[in-house]
């Protein structure tokens, strides 16, 4: 592999610790996100992946008794020293497990991000939702029912919806938190062509449950156990020939 | 050995089935048993509520019917002297008392709405640890306070304070009665503004902080839209609670049968005329028949409160 520049990396995490109360949920992480790739956190069940992820736009700062010490930077700045969480999420968006429209009205759950960073005129905000509604490749699905509402969608939809949503707020990374485990194979299909389109713009980082949903999507891929990062490598190295013996384990399916 | 094992697990396991089949008889006995406590108090309820409804039908349209009012004079002349007799002859004019209602709530709802959601935002969203362990239960203890203390409070403090800061004559005013109906019906909004706003799924707020609200962003934007029925639902059942109250009114609102002129100004209730008249009326008489009338008036207008609170609290179809 060819040396990479610095600015190749969209994330530099090291020693990376966190705690819920007294459990040790991450240990010791050291990371480096390469900036448009797909990166695939995979591991068993409360291994920290999810934990792991939200760290990176400082979702668990909602979290009781959540403590964090380490480094995570961003383009180089540290996110919790030198940012504060807003400016954070706005670089950084997320999509969540179970799709999470609104309340509202197509239109406006994709106008609600620029809304809240104080854009007011119609024709901007028309053009933003379109934009935002064809770069997630729904535009057509619903440009007919822009004022009907969110929830009346499928889950697929809604799912595709959410990431109009954060698309709309023009992010630099797109963080997604097994984004199509409540979703069948055909709408699981439409959002990972979407993410594979997405990365020419963006830098994802994704949580999967599904190792095959990995080994289709993703560059590099992290694998996670009980809190630590196990091994972390090109996506196809990883899963031909691992390095760690556990690694080998997980994903010729011993356990997990 | 081995037979007299077999036939012994043989009998017990019939004397098993049996045991069991008993057990099962039992347990059929009693939940027909609950079943039928539970539906025969419930048609009780049903029961009671329709006979109060119909008598009160019954009793108040004699205004009309015996007396040949008509409900024009009843609902919009403030002309109100009924006869104490079967005889009848009077006017029954109840318009004083129905805006003298409308006044006192309405300046209530005014007064208790923005503390109250404010209250309810603050115990669930901003402290909902101190909110939930301390001031919910003190919001509920507030609830809970017999209305004659408000009244005699309101009669107290309030009072002789509205003399001083206004530089009145008398403190006993609308804006009293509105003051202390506030007060009473504060802790019924706040609490079921708090529980719609608590069922506000969480996957909300996170999406919202997710898009990178501030927490205000996320109440005013997302929550509250969301919890928005809900709230509507508690003002209206404090609306309903203030139309109904007499007793704490009647203590600060002075008592005279002439319209409010403003908020300074004493007048009279529905229920405050009701229940300062109806241990002196003659049974049958004009006036007895006239306060019954205003008493099923009030009947309808709860009805229509909770009317209300169903149609905005139906579950939402989605608008296709």
């Amino acid at each position: 592999m060819e040396a990479k520049k610095a600015n190749d990396y969209k994330f530099d995490i090291s020693h990376l610790n966190l705690h819920y109360g007294d459990f040790h949920a991450l240990k010791d992480v050291n990371m480096k996100i390469e900036a448009n790739k797909i990166t695939a956190f995979i591991g068993p069940s409360g291994c920290g992946k999810s934990t792991f992820l939200k760290t990176l736009n400082r979702m668990n700062d909602l979290v009781e008794n959540c403590k964090i010490d380490g480094n995570v930077l961003l383009d180089g700045k540290d996110i919790f020293k030198e940012m504060d969480e807003i400016t954070l999420r706005h670089r950084v968006g997320m999509v969540f497990q179970q799709p999470n429209p609104f309340p509202k009205s197509v239109y406006d759950n994709v106008a609600y991000g620029p809304r809240i960073a104080g854009i007011k005129k119609k024709s901007q905000l028309d053009e933003i939702v379109e934009r935002s509604l064809r770069q997630a490749a729904i535009w057509d699905e619903l440009k007919d029912r822009l004022n009907k509402s969110a929830l009346g969608l499928s889950g697929g939809q809604q799912q595709r919806l959410c990431i109009a949503r954060t698309l709309a707020v023009e992010p630099e990374v797109i963080l997604m938190d097994e984004p199509t485990s409540a979703l069948d194979p055909i709408s699981t299909s439409k959002i990972e062509d979407l993410a594979m389109e997405l990365k020419k713009d963006y830098t994802i980082v994704m949580v999967t449950h599904n190792m095959q949903q990995a080994v289709r999507v993703s560059d590099n891929t992290a694998f996670f156990l009980l809190g630590e990062v196990i091994e972390y490598n090109d996506t196809e190295k990883l899963f031909s020939i691992p390095e760690d013996k556990r690694t080998e384990d997980y994903i010729t399916g011993r356990f997990g | 050995m081995y037979c007299v094992f077999r036939e012994n697990s043989e009998q017990q396991y019939i004397s098993l089935i049996k045991g069991e089949n008993m057990k099962k008889q039992n347990m059929f006995t009693k939940e027909y048993a609950w079943r039928g406590l539970m539906t025969a108090g419930g048609l009780l309820v049903i029961a009671i509520t329709i006979c109060i409804g119909a008598f009160l039908i019954y009793k108040g349209s004699g205004t009309f019917t015996i007396f040949g009012h008509s409900i024009f004079e009843f609902l919009g002349s403030t002309d109100w002297n009924p006869e104490d007799n079967a005889q009848g002859g009077g006017t029954v004019g109840a318009l004083i008392f129905i805006v003298g209602s409308l006044c006192t709530c309405g300046l209530a709802l005014l007064i208790a709405t923005p503390f109250a959601v404010g209250s309810a935002i603050f115990m669930i969203e901003i402290a909902p640890k101190f909110g939930e362990k301390f001031y919910r239960p003190i919001v509920e203890i507030f609830a809970g306070i017999p209305s004659v203390v408000y009244g005699w409070v309101g009669l107290t403090v309030l009072i002789p304070a509205i003399k001083k800061v206004f530089h009145l004559q008398v403190g006993h005013s609308v804006l009293a009665a509105g003051i202390v109906l506030a007060l009473m019906i504060f802790p019924t909004i706040s609490n079921v503004a708090a529980d719609s706003i608590h069922s506000v799924p969480k996957d909300y707020r996170m999406a919202a902080y997710g898009l990178g609200s501030t927490r205000w962003q996320s109440i005013y934007k997302v929550v509250i839209p969301a919890a928005g029925s809900g709230i509507l639902s508690g003002i209206i059942l404090g609306l309903a609670r203030a139309f109904g109250e007499a007793l704490a009114v009647a203590m600060v609102i002075g008592q005279t049968t002439a319209l409010p002129k403003g908020l300074f100004s004493t007048t009279k209730s529905l229920t405050t005329e009701i229940a300062a008249q109806m241990g002196n009326a003659t049974e049958g008489g004009e006036m007895k028949t006239a306060l019954w009338t205003m008493a099923l008036l009030l009947f309808l207008l709860s009805l229509l409160f909770i009317l209300l609170i169903h149609y905005f609290s139906r579950p939402k179809k989605d608008k296709e």
